[in-house]
C-alpha cells in the first residue's frame, strides 16, 4: 500500500519539469532503483537470463565489477533489430542451405564452386548411435561455442541449426567443457581425429575434413592420440 | 458587411489543399474554415490509434474516403510489444461502418486485424477499393477471401510483412470473372501455394495491373507465363527463383523480361540461382527500386547486376554485397537515394576478417550525391568514418547505423562513437531520423540533443551512462516526435523533469531500463492528457514505488484511457493503490 507519506516523498524527491529544465548533476541525488554505477544498472538491466548460454557465473561477474564483457548479441531478445519476417527467412534460408547441401553432396566428385559460400562451408557431422549424419555450414559460424550450440540443436532437439539469430538459446553448452556424456571430435586433414577446441577457431576451420560427436567413454584414447600426432609433427 | 468568404468558395480552395499538415493549418484559422476543412477531407491519418476515438474521427470528418491508422509502438516490430498490447483495428471499422459507409480505403499498419474485421469491411463499404496491410496480424486466409468475393471495384489488395494464418491457397480463387479492376496486388507474405490458372485468369482479365508481388511458392516457370500476361508492370516481387528449367523455357522467361518495358521495380528473388541472373539484365537499366534483401545473391553475380542498374533510387540488400559491391554502388548507381543493409547471418559477430565493413558505406556517400536515408546493419565501425559520412552527406534526413554487437567501441580505436554520431548531426542540419548504437557515452546525447534540431524519429538502444542522456534528448531535441529506448540506465528524473515535453511529442517507449514505478504514477498524475502505460509480463505481487518497471508506452492522448487493455498493461486508471491490475478491463 502506498501512503500518502510516501506519495509526498516521491513528490519532492522528483521535481515534475513543467516547462523548466533542470540543471545537469541531479542524477546523482535521486535513488534510483537497481542501485547506481553505470555498469551496476547494466548489470542489472541485463541479468542471468540474458546469458543463458553462458550459466549464473558470468552474470554474477558483471553486476559485480565494471568491464565484464557485453552481451552477444545473439543471445538478446529483439537484437540485432531485424523485422521477424526478415529473422523467420534468415533462419529458414539456413535450414534450407544445409539440407540442399547434404542432397548435392551425395552426387560425389562435384568441382566445388567457388563463388557459392554456401557449399565451401559444410562438413559432415556424424554421431554416435545416429544413423543418418548431418551437415553443418562451418562459414556460418564463427566460434566452437556456436558450433557446439548448432550441434546441440540439430542432434538433441531435431531442431535444424540456426546461427543464432533467434536468440531461443535455453540450455548450457555441455559438448565443449566435457561434462556431458559426448565430446565433440573432427578429422583434420591428415586424417587425425582430435578433440575439437584445442586450436584457434580460424585454425580449425580450414583444417577440419569431418566431425564426429563421440561417446566421452570413446573418446579418452583420443588425448593421447592428439598427443601423439604433435610429437609426430615436431620430429 | 459580411466579410466571410462564401463556403463554396472556400471548399472550391481547399479542393486543391491535398496535404493534410497544411488542412491541418487551415482548420486552425477560424471556426467556418475548420468546419468546411472537415467536410471536405477525403483523406484521414491517425498514426496512433489510441490518440484519439473512432467515433470522434468519424464525426469530424464525414466525407472520409481514405483512413491510414498506425497500432503499435515500433519496437513490437523486435518482439518487445507482448501479445495481445493492443491496437486492434475491429472498434475502427465497426464505427466507420456505421458512420462513413462510402470509405474506399483502408491502410493499416502494426494492428491486429481479423477475419470479423474483413467480413466487415467486405460487407460494410460498397465501393471498397483499397486495403494495405503492413505488418498486421490476426486474421486468415480465409478473411481475404472474404475481400476478394465481395469487392467488385477492388484496386488494391497488399499485404506486406503480415503474420496470417495460412489456411491454403484457395482464398485467390474467390476473386470473381467480373472483376477486373485490379492495379495491385501484394501476396508475397503468404506461405501457401495459390491455383496457377486462377491466378493467371486473373491477371489476364486485370488491364490495369501495375504491381504484383508473387509469394515464394509461385514457381519460376509459372512466372514466365504471369510476365507474358502482364508485360505492362511497374512493379514486380518475383516468387522462387531457383527451379531447373530447360534452355526453351529459360529463353522464353528471358523474352518475357526485355519485353517488360515499363518495370520500375523489382522484389522477391528468392532462391535465385546465379545462373538465372542474366534474365534479369534487360530489366535492370530501367529499375528505379531493387529489393535483393530475400535474395541469395551474392558477389560476384551481385556486381553484375549493380553495374546495370544505373537508374537506381531505392536498393535494399544484404550485407552480402560486401565492401566491393558497396563500391560499384558508388560508381554506377548515381541516382541512389536510399540505401538499406541487412545483414545475412554469413558475418560471424566474432569474425577478425568480416567482407563488409564501414568502408562500404562511406564509399557509397562519397558516390552517391542525392543519397538522403540509410540503414546500415554491419559488425563495426568508426568515428572517423561517420565524420567523412557526414561530410560528403550532409543532405542525410534518414540515419540509422546498428552496429550488431551491443557496446562495441571504434573498433580501430576503441573509443565510444560519440564523435562519430556528433558529426552526422552537426553536418546533417535536415536529419529527421536517427538509430544509434555501438559503445555510446552521455557525450553522444549531449551532442544530439545540442544540434539534433530537425530529428523526429530516434531510437537507441544498450547506450550511455546516467539520466542526463535522456535528460539532454528531451530538452534539447525541438522537434522530437517519437523516442524509443531499450536497456539504457535512464531512470526518472530526467523523464519527469521533462514531462511538459511529452505533450508535444506522439510517443515515447522504454524498456529495460530504470524507470520505476513511482515516476509513472507521478507522470499519470500530473498529465492527464498522456496515457502512461506500464507494461510489466511479470509484475511484482505488490508494487513499491521504487521498484522498476519492465516497459513504459506514453502517449499523448484525447481520448482518455483506453479500454481494451490487456492484464499486463498498467494505467492509473485501472488500480492506483494496488498497482498490479487482477482485472482485465474489457
Amino acid at each position: 500500500m502506498i501512503s500518502e507519506l510516501e506519495m509526498g516523498k516521491a513528490e519532492s524527491e522528483l521535481e515534475l519539469g513543467l516547462g523548466l529544465s533542470l540543471g545537469g548533476g541531479t542524477a546523482a541525488k535521486i535513488g534510483k532503483p537497481g542501485g547506481g554505477g553505470a555498469w551496476g544498472e547494466r548489470g542489472r538491466l541485463l541479468t542471468a537470463k540474458d546469458f543463458p548460454s553462458v550459466g549464473s557465473k558470468r552474470a554474477a561477474d558483471s553486476a559485480s565489477h565494471a568491464g565484464a564483457s557485453p552481451p552477444r548479441s545473439s543471445q538478446v531478445v529483439g537484437w540485432p533489430p531485424i523485422g521477424s519476417h526478415r529473422m523467420n527467412s534468415l533462419a529458414a534460408k539456413s535450414a534450407r542451405e544445409e539440407e540442399e547441401a547434404g542432397k548435392k553432396k551425395v552426387k560425389d566428385d562435384e568441382p566445388k564452386d567457388v563463388n557459392k559460400k554456401v557449399q565451401v562451408g559444410f562438413i559432415k557431422v556424424n554421431m554416435d548411435g545416429v544413423a543418418i549424419g548431418r551437415k553443418v555450414d562451418l562459414n556460418a559460424h564463427s566460434s566452437y561455442e556456436n558450433l557446439a550450440q548448432t550441434l546441440e540443436d540439430m542432434f538433441f532437439r531435431g531442431n535444424p541449426g540456426t546461427i543464432g539469430l533467434t536468440g531461443q538459446f535455453t540450455k548450457p553448452l555441455r559438448l565443449l567443457d566435457g561434462s556431458s556424456e559426448f565430446v565433440l571430435t573432427y578429422e583434420d586433414k591428415e586424417g587425425d581425429w582430435m578433440l575439437v577446441g584445442d586450436v584457434p577457431w580460424r585454425m580449425f576451420i580450414t583444417s577440419v575434413k569431418r566431425l564426429r560427436v563421440m561417446k566421452t567413454s570413446e573418446a579418452n584414447g583420443l588425448a593421447a592420440r592428439h598427443q601423439e600426432s604433435n610429437e609426430r609433427q615436431r620430429k | 458587411m459580411d466579410l466571410r468568404l462564401p463556403s463554396k468558395v472556400l471548399e472550391h480552395i481547399l479542393s486543391f489543399v491535398d496535404s493534410n499538415e497544411d488542412r491541418n493549418s487551415v482548420s486552425l484559422v477560424c471556426k467556418s474554415w475548420f468546419e468546411t476543412e472537415r467536410r471536405t477531407r477525403k483523406r484521414v491519418i491517425v498514426r496512433n490509434c489510441y490518440a484519439v476515438t473512432p467515433e470522434a474521427v468519424a464525426r469530424r470528418f464525414p466525407e472520409m474516403r481514405s483512413l491510414t491508422l498506425k497500432g503499435k509502438p515500433h519496437f513490437a516490430d523486435y518482439n518487445l510489444v507482448p501479445d495481445g498490447w493492443g491496437g486492434y483495428a475491429w472498434p475502427w471499422i465497426e464505427a466507420m461502418a456505421e458512420k462513413c459507409p462510402s470509405l474506399e480505403e483502408l491502410r493499416l499498419k502494426r494492428m491486429v486485424v481479423t477475419d470479423e474485421c474483413l467480413e466487415k469491411i467486405a460487407a460494410s463499404f460498397k465501393d471498397f477499393k483499397v486495403l494495405v496491410l503492413t505488418s498486421c496480424e490476426g486474421f486468415s486466409t480465409d478473411g481475404l477471401a472474404a475481400i476478394a468475393v465481395a469487392c467488385s471495384n477492388l484496386r488494391e489488395l497488399e499485404l506486406r510483412e503480415c503474420i496470417v494464418e495460412d489456411l491454403g491457397g484457395d482464398w485467390l480463387s474467390y476473386f470473381p470473372e467480373t472483376l477486373t479492376s485490379l492495379v495491385s496486388l501484394d501476396f508475397s507474405c503468404l506461405d501457401s501455394e495459390v491455383k496457377l490458372s486462377d491466378l493467371e485468369r486473373l491477371v489476364s482479365r486485370s488491364p490495369n495491373l501495375k504491381s504484383l508481388k508473387l509469394n515464394r511458392a509461385v514457381s519460376l516457370d509459372a512466372l514466365g507465363s504471369l510476365l507474358r500476361l502482364a508485360p505492362q508492370l511497374v512493379e514486380l516481387g518475383t516468387g522462387s527463383f531457383s527451379d531447373k528449367l530447360d534452355q526453351e523455357a529459360v529463353s522464353k522467361l528471358s523474352q518475357a523480361f526485355s519485353e517488360m518495358k515499363e518495370l520500375k521495380s523489382l522484389s522477391g528473388l528468392w532462391d535465385v540461382l546465379p545462373e538465372y541472373i542474366p534474365l534479369l539484365y534487360s530489366v535492370c537499366p530501367g529499375l528505379t527500386s531493387l529489393n535483393l534483401s530475400y535474395a541469395t545473391v551474392q558477389m560476384p553475380d551481385l556486381l553484375e547486376l549493380l553495374t546495370r542498374c544505373s537508374n537506381l533510387q531505392k536498393l535494399w540488400v544484404m550485407d552480402l554485397i560486401e565492401d566491393k559491391g558497396l563500391e560499384v554502388v558508388a560508381s554506377s548507381c548515381k541516382e541512389l537515394r536510399e540505401l538499406r543493409v541487412f545483414p545475412s547471418g554469413a558475418e560471424g559477430l566474432n569474425d577478425t576478417n568480416v567482407a563488409m565493413t564501414e568502408q562500404g558505406l562511406v564509399s557509397v556517400s562519397e558516390g552517391c550525391p542525392n543519397l538522403e536515408s540509410v540503414l546500415y546493419f554491419c559488425v563495426q565501425f568508426t568515428n572517423a568514418a561517420m565524420v567523412t559520412i557526414a561530410r560528403n552527406r550532409p543532405n542525410l534526413k534518414c540515419f540509422r547505423l546498428c552496429v550488431m554487437e551491443p557496446f562495441a567501441p571504434d573498433h580501430k580505436t576503441q573509443k565510444p562513437l560519440d564523435e562519430g554520431f556528433k558529426a552526422i548531426v552537426e553536418r546533417c542540419k535536415d536529419l529527421q531520423r536517427l538509430s544509434v548504437s555501438g559503445l555510446l557515452t552521455d557525450k553522444a546525447f549531449e551532442y544530439i540533443g545540442t544540434h539534433g534540431k530537425k530529428l523526429r524519429m530516434l531510437s537507441i538502444a544498450f547506450a550511455g551512462d546516467s539520466d542526463l542522456m535522456l535528460h539532454h534528448l528531451l530538452s534539447g531535441c525541438e522537434s522530437l516526435n517519437k523516442l524509443e529506448i531499450r536497456d539504457c540506465p535512464f531512470g526518472d528524473t530526467a523523464l519527469v523533469a521533462n514531462a511538459a515535453k511529452l505533450e508535444t511529442m506522439r510517443s515515447l517507449w522504454m524498456s529495460s531500463c530504470c524507470v520505476s514505478f513511482g515516476a509513472c504514477k507521478l507522470l499519470s498524475q500530473k498529465m492527464p492528457k498522456l496515457n502512461v502505460e506500464v507494461i510489466d509480463e511479470h509484475p511484482l505481487e505488490t508494487r513499491p514505488d521504487s521498484s522498476p518497471v519492465e516497459r513504459i508506452y506514453i502517449y499523448r492522448t484525447l481520448a482518455g484511457p483506453r479500454l481494451d487493455m490487456p492484464e499486463f498493461v498498467w494505467t492509473i486508471q485501472k488500480n492506483p493503490e494496488i498497482g498490479v491490475s487482477h482485472l482485465a478491463i474489457k
